[in-house]
């Protein structure tokens, strides 16, 4: 890993997110067993996989939710977690890393939305109070993007009076609200009722379409193969396969995704 | 019975046309409640034995006033202090910093596990136990010192046994709050960057208040009857004011009355006062009146 080649070369088709040899074990229990992944700029990259394949802990490791054991991860020419300095790596300060998650939005499987605050509170809270915009500029954009989601009319609802396809758009606009570089997303429609699951994966496929670079993980089959631009299958703490949705859902190559994917295709 | 099921009109079983059943039972229950409470009311109020000229006469006297207002003084300004030290232990007992988490559960330990009493006793004697007090480098030379006897007074004896007793306890009232607030709401707050005493003070100590309050009226209600205690180190509260008084009048009865009345009004208007604290916190729950509630306390901000 060159860092210093990275800086000179000012190539725009330089991947936004690199993952490199990444290892995370809790106790015993090694997780994530050394995992490499470049995602460009723009690029939807869809993880799939069995559960308990490590897909949600290796998320959270991109933005330093967790902390890594081996390897790097490199977000925007920044190292997560760490930084350079005269030829040594040290640890980045809690305040520090707070920074560099500034620039990536996340978006949850439970939503967690504030529910002590309406829909717009929700939105404007880290572009007023961490990025320190003004408020009545991050209200007209907060409200924007509810107007793109379609929830205009529930700017001043609170989450608990929302369905639950709701709170998550709300969720993904309260993400969208800090302009990030890189859009985080954790089975995102894992938590719905079925028939909401449609409107937020509506919400999510406009946003691929617009260039967001995002990584989704989802059990959503469908949404893999209209919106992504590359899907990635781990199990066991490794990327198995990945390649074009086309052909790692239609043509696997890998025993362990066809088995997955099976498996799938006859639940429904 | 026979009318209902011969005209099964749709219009007949609308519900909002049913008559409420009368329900006599609990009528006649209020009633019996409410002429023994009033028979009570009345034996109280024409009993001589309460002296109640006596407490009218008192209730108002200057000498008493004061008491009341050392009591509120004392009470007010130890459930502050005591709440400010009572957050910073919780934060440090809940934090992954060993020391500072066994510090504050020392802390916790020690002043939870002694009475009162005794707390208030030390701090007023401190003097006898460290005479002077100093800032200075351990084992080493003394930056600033004090004669404790001009710092301790039984205003401060009192401020300070009150509060840090009180911090203790609020510690672990605040502790248990911001463990009920869902993990996910700390995760939302350190994946958007947020400063962890931002996200404190911003998501997790709003949402952790709905469960802190209600004890937290508690504390304050006995921190209002605990600042008796302070009369043993000389201190002029509301029950040592009515005690200097019937000392002397031996009208024991009708001026405990005075102190109980004033407690009584205190506690009721704290009640009141908890009432809207708790429905400020409750907004965003599912339910009309609350989101009315919350409508009305928006307004004026
Ligand atoms: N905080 C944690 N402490 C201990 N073990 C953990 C922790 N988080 C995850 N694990 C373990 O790591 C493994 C991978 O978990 P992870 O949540 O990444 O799987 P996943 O691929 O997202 O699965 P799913 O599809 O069920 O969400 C599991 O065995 C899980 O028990
Ligand atoms: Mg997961």
């Amino acid at each position: 890993m060159t860092i210093a080649a990275e800086k000179i070369s000012p190539v725009p088709a330089e991947p936004l997110v690199r993952a490199r040899n990444v290892h995370k074990s809790f106790g015993s229990n090694e997780v994530l067993k050394g995992i490499d992944l470049d995602v460009m700029p723009g690029e939807v990259v869809v993880i799939l996989g069995p559960s308990g394949s490590g897909k949600s802990t290796f998320l959270r490791c991109i933005n330093h939710l967790e902390a890594i054991d081996r390897g790097s991860i490199v977000v925007a020419d920044e190292q997560i977690g760490y930084e350079l300095r005269n030829g040594r790596l040290h640890k980045l300060s809690d305040r520090a890393i707070a920074v560099q998650r500034r620039k990536i939005g996340m978006v949850f499987q439970q939503f967690n939305l504030y529910p002590h605050m309406t829909a717009l509170e929700n939105i404007i809270e880290a572009p007023v109070g961490v990025h320190k915009q003004n408020r009545r500029e991050a209200q007209a954009y907060a409200m924007e993007l509810l107007s793109r989601i379609g929830l205009t009319e529930k700017a001043h609802a609170y989450p608990r009076q929302l369905s639950g396809g709701q709170q998550q758009r709300v969720a993904i606009a309260r993400a969208l609200a800090i302009k990030p570089k890189l859009m985080l997303f954790d089975e995102p429609t894992s938590a719905l009722d079925p028939e909401l699951v449609g409107e937020v994966l509506a919400t999510m496929r406009d946003l691929a379409d617009q260039g967001l670079t995002m990584i989704v993980v989802t059990h959503e089959i469908g949404f893999a193969r209209e919106a992504a631009d590359r899907v990635v299958f781990m199990d066991g703490g490794v990327v198995v396969e990945q390649g074009r949705p086309e052909v790692v859902l239609s043509n696997p190559s890998h025993p362990r995704t066809r088995l997955f994917l099976s498996r799938f295709i006859q639940r429904g | 019975m026979t009318e209902r099921t011969i005209s099964p009109s749709m219009d007949l079983r609308d519900v909002a046309n049913a008559h409420q059943p009368i329900e006599w039972g609990r009528w006649l229950l209020w009633a019996f409640v409410l002429v023994v409470a009033a028979n009570f009311a009345w034996i109280v109020a024409w009993n001589p034995n309460f002296g109640w000229p006596i407490v009218a006469e008192w209730f108002t006297a200057e000498s008493i006033l004061k008491g009341l207002s050392v009591t509120l003084g004392l009470t007010v300004v130890a459930m502050i202090i005591g709440t400010a030290i009572g957050l910073m232990l919780a934060i440090a007992r809940m934090s992954n910093d060993t020391l500072f988490s066994s510090l504050a559960g020392l802390f916790i330990w020690f002043f939870r596990g002694t009475p009162l009493l005794v707390q208030l006793i030390f701090w007023y004697n401190l003097s006898t136990l460290f005479p002077q007090i100093s800032i200075a480098v351990p084992f080493g030379p003394t930056l600033v010192s004090w004669n404790t006897n001009d710092l301790i007074t039984p205003m401060t004896a009192a401020i300070a046994g009150l509060s840090l007793n009180e911090a203790a306890y609020m510690a672990e009232i605040i502790r248990g709050g911001l463990l009920s607030v869902d993990k996910g709401q700390v995760e939302a707050t350190d994946a958007f960057g947020m400063t962890r005493g931002r996200a404190l003070r911003r998501i997790i100590i709003p949402q952790a208040m709905r469960s802190i309050i209600p004890p937290t009226g508690n504390q304050l209600i006995s921190m209002i009857k605990a600042t008796s205690l302070v009369s043993v180190i000389a201190m002029a509260d509301l029950l040592y004011s009515v005690q200097a008084v019937y000392n002397r009048t031996f009208e024991v009865i009708p001026m405990l009355m005075v102190a109980v009345i004033w407690y009584l009004v205190i506690t009721s208007i704290l009640n009141v006062g908890q009432g809207f604290i708790e429905r400020y916190y409750a907004r965003g729950e599912r339910g009309a009146t609350d989101v009315r509630a919350n409508v009305r306390m928006e307004e004026p901000a």
